[in-house]
């Protein structure tokens, strides 16, 4: 049987969809039989909720009497420098921007106590932020200086625009080294002395689309607590790695480049990050409906996190030297029994993604749905397939010679 | 007068093998029991002491231990988790040195057991959402 997302969406409108979360899903199948629920199901919601580097938000603050440009000159959001580079009043932060004053790793390792990811947290919060700007005066823009609270209300856009978020799979992070590190995934112990992950597994979007058969560009998301969009492949999209019998990714693959409006996001689903030794970011939120056109798209839904593996990287060596080198694979399953074994020891792990917090996007996504206030759309394009040999490369430096 | 307090003594690496609990006993007569002892992620040794014993000398004890190098915290140093903020993540799981975070492995939340909660403040910089907090 083949549904079409027309179909589904006007059961939507009739309140008549049947939705299940990615979890709830996989009981549910393992007793109606895979045709049985391919049958009945409309739509499976996923969610996770991690650190995502890679976003960040545009605004437009609107222009000022007498006019300045900010583009060329130097703009600050409570202390946080954004890009000015684009134009007169359009601005661009990046959840990792830091205070030129922060002591970052002066003394190792730093805090990062706030940063990009904080202010994008206090704008949706609808806090006001300090607005400092300097710039250097044309004849239509004379203005120098401003200085200013603003407030999300007020702007004539702010966008969440990430570039590259829900990765899927990803590294699972260990010390060999004698000495304690921090890293972007967390305190490391020495000697293997802990092995910390991040996926919400068999909830995780783009596990349960291995293939990007649903997921495309101008896929409706939950984003940041409202409505968001698939813009593009994220950056370092790698669809072409390794895969298991089921085609599940063996090591960080598919990426998405994701947006929507600021001004229906919460600070409950977009919150800042402070990563000590490493800087800062943002926590978001993002949950993606898949619907159950057939039973092979069904079939990748019921994915568990038994049958995710993910390559552990020794992130005193093989990661900061981009050598290829692997400790070894272990699951989601695994992972997620609190130790994992690597060379005969045994390594307590931790996740640094919320699976409670994931579980419940996908709740809130799936009452949406339910509810009638979110429909599915077909892709506008499709994301780069396993088979399209799109691969991500690393930078091939070429000496200057002057 | 007599006092009994619980304290948390860092020591830093160098002097994990020293003999300084067995000083405090012998040279100001304070009767001590030891409540948790362990080795943080930066290789110092923490320590969890109830002291028993006259003022006088427990003052005179606590002043040869800072002289000594060991840093002291009074376990009234009070850490606690703001619900709001905690986002469940479980990063903070593998960093506490008494094992004060458990995952529920039913809902995959982290429970915080603040009784096993030594104060040593490893799990505030650690966490990613500041949810640890530690009040004096
Ligand atoms: S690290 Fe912080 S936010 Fe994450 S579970 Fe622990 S207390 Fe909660
Ligand atoms: S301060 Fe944090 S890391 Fe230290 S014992 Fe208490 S809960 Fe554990």
């Amino acid at each position: 049987m083949v549904k079409t997302i027309e179909e589904i969406n006007e059961k939507i409108k009739a309140g008549k969809a049947v939705v299940f979360n990615a979890e709830e899903i996989i009981e549910f199948a393992r007793e109606k039989g895979v045709k049985k629920t391919a049958e009945q199901v409309d739509v499976v919601t996923t969610g996770t909720f991690g650190i995502m580097c890679s976003s960040g938000a545009y605004f437009n603050v609107g222009h000022t009497k007498p006019r300045i440009k900010l583009g060329g000159g130097r703009t600050y959001m409570n202390d946080v420098p954004a890009y000015t580079g684009l134009a007169a009043v359009d601005l661009f932060l990046g959840a990792n921007a830091l205070p030129d004053d922060d002591p970052r790793n002066r003394i190792h390792p730093g805090e990062f106590n706030y940063g990009g990811g904080h202010v994008i947290e206090e704008l949706v919060a609808g806090k006001d932020i300090r607005l400092e700007a300097t710039a250097f005066g044309t004849d239509c823009y004379p203005r120098r200086k401003l200085e200013t609270w603003i407030n999300i209300k007020d702007l004539n856009e702010a966008v969440l625009f990430n570039i590259r978020n829900a990765y899927q799979n990803y590294n699972v992070a260990v010390n060999t080294s004698d000495k304690t590190i921090y890293t972007y995934m967390g305190v490391l112990k020495p000697n293997l002395g802990n092995a910390n992950y991040s996926s919400a597994g068999q909830l995780s979007p783009l596990f349960n689309d291995p293939f990007y058969k649903t997921i495309g560009i101008g896929t409706r998301i939950f984003l940041g607590g409202g409505t968001g969009f698939v813009a593009w492949q994220g950056t370092q999209y790698n669809p072409s790695v390794p895969r298991t019998e089921k085609g599940i990714p063996k090591e960080g693959a598919g990426t998405l480049a994701v947006i929507g409006d600021m001004k229906q996001m919460s600070p409950r689903w977009l919150v800042g990050a402070s990563v000590q030794g490493y800087g800062c970011s943002l926590t978001v939120g993002i949950g993606v409906p898949i619907p159950i056109l057939d039973e092979e798209v069904l079939r990748y839904t019921l994915v568990t996190d038994a049958d995710i593996v993910a390559p552990v990287i020794d992130y005193s060596d093989a990661f900061p030297q981009l050598k290829p080198d692997k400790l070894g694979e272990v699951s989601y399953a695994e992972l997620k029994s609190g130790k994992i074994k690597i060379k005969g020891k045994d390594v307590p792990t931790a996740s640094r993604s919320s699976y409670p917090k994931a579980l419940e996007i996908a709740d809130i996504l799936k009452d949406w749905i339910k509810q009638g206030k979110f429909f599915l759309t077909s892709p506008v394009e499709k994301l780069p397939g396993a088979e399209s040999g799109v691969r991500v490369r690393p930078l091939k430096e070429r000496p200057i010679e002057e | 007068m007599a006092v009994d307090k619980k304290i948390v003594l860092r020591f830093p690496k160098r002097m994990v093998d020293r003999p300084i609990v067995y000083r405090l006993v012998k040279d100001y007569d304070l009767e001590f029991n030891i409540l948790k002892a362990s080795i943080t992620p930066e290789q110092e040794g923490l320590l969890v002491l109830e002291l028993k014993g006259n003022q006088q000398e427990y003052d005179k004890g606590i002043e040869f231990l800072l002289k000594a190098g060991v840093q002291i915290q009074s376990l009234s140093q009070d850490v606690t988790r703001n619900e709001e903020r905690c986002t469940h993540c479980g990063a903070c799981v593998t960093i506490c040195p008494t094992g004060a975070f458990k995952v529920d492995p039913k809902t995959r939340k982290v429970i915080f057991e603040d009784e096993k909660c030594i104060a040593c403040g490893l799990c505030i910089p650690a966490c990613p959402p500041r949810a640890m907090e530690v009040h004096f």
